[in-house]
């Protein structure tokens, strides 16, 4: 399988005269077609991995690519779409004039735009709403424009960090469904979240990482036949968790 | 080029959903129709002092929206998160200062129409005389002017932290040039060395935005400028607005984002 995200002895350090650490050597790999699950405790440095990979933070030493680009080149990111954990979008803009200045940007033609833009605001369901300002929309309505900006480009590789976070029970439904269906459609998502449950539902692979290392990395049932142990106690065993007595 | 001028339309739309540009132009309407509305010397026709006023309304309306738009753009981007999935796409952050400066010099150049064809409007009604060259060499210089005010502005969001500290600090610099940038070098004269060199080397580095303030071509109908000086005004703007455009690139291109 071809490696869609490549990551080789990536170190990240941050501050000057006393720097800290976020990520150690770090060494990943990501295959076409997969859906991976990026875990750890908060500080693990799963952001600024992703970061990294989207160029929005420098490496301090170490290789990251994607689809065989080095990340520093822009033209890395034509083929991924990213959805950050929080809703960060032109609040002035409605959903259907966001998304049309996106797919300009990924240089999407004229003709294709108002059909790709259809086709992205049924999956979020949010089709009845595409006239209306996003400072209007609920925070699940703002969340699915999010993930309808993330699917403009129609991506190889979706980024999603904590795509749940926040979101009601039907939300997080709505978002693990369209996890699935674009795996069955052969897209490679890496994702960050704090739900092992989800992650367990919806990964083929995952990494943990503590404190800017890889603790673990395989197939969800690899690991916990190996560790013999559900993913929740293989995490708190791996991040060095001990409950209060 | 296609995201440079996506970037900018973004930027276009943002300034006309806000109120600020439709309550200066509401403000300097409603001052000049009120200055229309009586007479001068009572002698209906002097209509000077009324493109005066009109004028210099214009210069603060249009140096308030330019330079207030411009210096939030990128701070606004960063605080408010939305560079990152802007980032996230194929985007160099060369072609985010390009598309946020021409997004705020397009808007700005929008406001002048507006701004110029209410002046025209209620200049010629009163004089019934219609020099529309004067009034576009006026407009045109005045844009260029805008256009090294929206680079500097730019190049000043990315120094400083706050888009007031920058706004206010370029509000005392263009105001400063435009008083006293075109006797610097007479000043410079009348002083002892090492301050002769020091005054000599600011008049021959700062951009001369007095050089775009034309406004007596139409308060006084004056013969028009030559063409080639206002192409060559033209081209010394592009140049200032360039360079500064090339330092905020500079700054912009390696900064952390505080993700």
């Amino acid at each position: 399988m071809a490696a869609i995200i490549q990551i080789n002895k990536l170190r990240v350090e941050y501050g000057g005269a006393m720097p800290k650490v976020a990520l150690k050597g770090l060494d990943l790999t990501v295959n076409a077609g997969e859906v991976f699950g990026y875990l750890g405790p908060n500080g693990a440095g799963k952001t600024t991995t992703m970061n990294v990979l989207l160029g929005f933070a420098n490496a301090t030493s170490g290789m990251a690519q994607l689809f065989g680009v080095d990340v520093r080149q822009p033209i890395a990111r034509q083929r991924i779409g990213y959805l950050p954990e929080l809703t960060y979008y032109y609040k002035f803009l409605t959903a259907e004039e966001i998304l049309r200045f996106y797919a300009k940007i990924f240089g999407i033609a004229k003709s294709a735009i108002e059909s790709r833009i259809d086709a992205v605001l049924k999956l979020v369901e949010l089709d009845h709403a595409r006239k209306r300002q996003i400072k209007t929309y609920s925070k699940g309505m703002q969340q699915r424009v999010g993930l309808a900006q993330a699917l403009i480009n129609n991506p190889d590789l979706l980024i999603l960090d904590e795509p749940t976070s926040g979101l009601d029970p039907i939300g997080r439904m709505q978002v693990r469904a369209i996890i699935q269906r674009l795996k069955g459609e052969g897209k490679t998502v890496f994702f960050s979240s704090h739900e092992l449950g989800e992650v367990e539902t919806v990964c083929d692979r995952v990494a943990i990482m503590c404190e800017g290392e890889l603790k673990a990395e395989g197939k969800v049932a690899d690991l916990m036949r190996e560790h013999g142990a559900s993913l929740e106690q293989i995490f708190l065993k791996l991040i060095g968790y001990r409950a209060a007595a | 080029m296609n995201t440079v001028f996506a970037i900018a339309s973004v930027t276009i739309k943002e300034l006309y959903r806000r109120k600020d540009f439709y309550v200066l132009f509401v403000l300097s309407a409603l001052i000049t129709l009120m200055a229309e509305a009586g007479t001068f010397f009572h002698d209906d026709k002097i209509v000077r002092y009324l493109k005066e006023l009109c004028l210099l309304l214009i210069w603060i309306s249009a140096l308030v929206i330019a330079v207030t738009t411009a210096a939030r753009q990128i701070p606004a981007e960063r605080e408010q998160r939305t560079i990152f999935p802007l980032l996230a796409k194929p985007v160099t952050r060369g072609q985010v200062i390009a598309g946020k400066s021409l997004g705020c010099w397009l808007a700005a150049g929008l406001a002048l129409v507006v701004f110029y064809l209410f002046l025209i409007a209620v200049c010629g009604s009163r004089e019934h005389a219609w020099p529309l060259l004067n009034y576009l060499q006026a407009a045109w210089l005045q844009w260029m002017f805008l256009g090294v005010v929206i680079a500097m502005a730019v190049l000043g969001s990315i120094v400083f932290a706050a888009p007031s500290s920058n706004a206010t600090i370029l509000f005392v610099v263009v105001i400063g040039i435009l008083l006293l940038g075109g006797h610097l070098n007479q000043v410079a004269l009348e002083r002892p060395e090492p301050m002769r060199s020091v005054l000599y080397a600011i008049y021959f580095i700062i951009p001369h935005l007095e050089w775009f303030d034309v406004r007596a071509l139409v308060i006084h109908d004056q013969s028009l400028i030559a063409w080639w000086a206002v192409a060559a005004a033209s081209a010394y703007a592009i140049v200032y607005a360039v360079l500064f455009l090339f330092a905020a690139w500079l700054a912009f291109r390696r900064k952390a984002l505080n993700t």
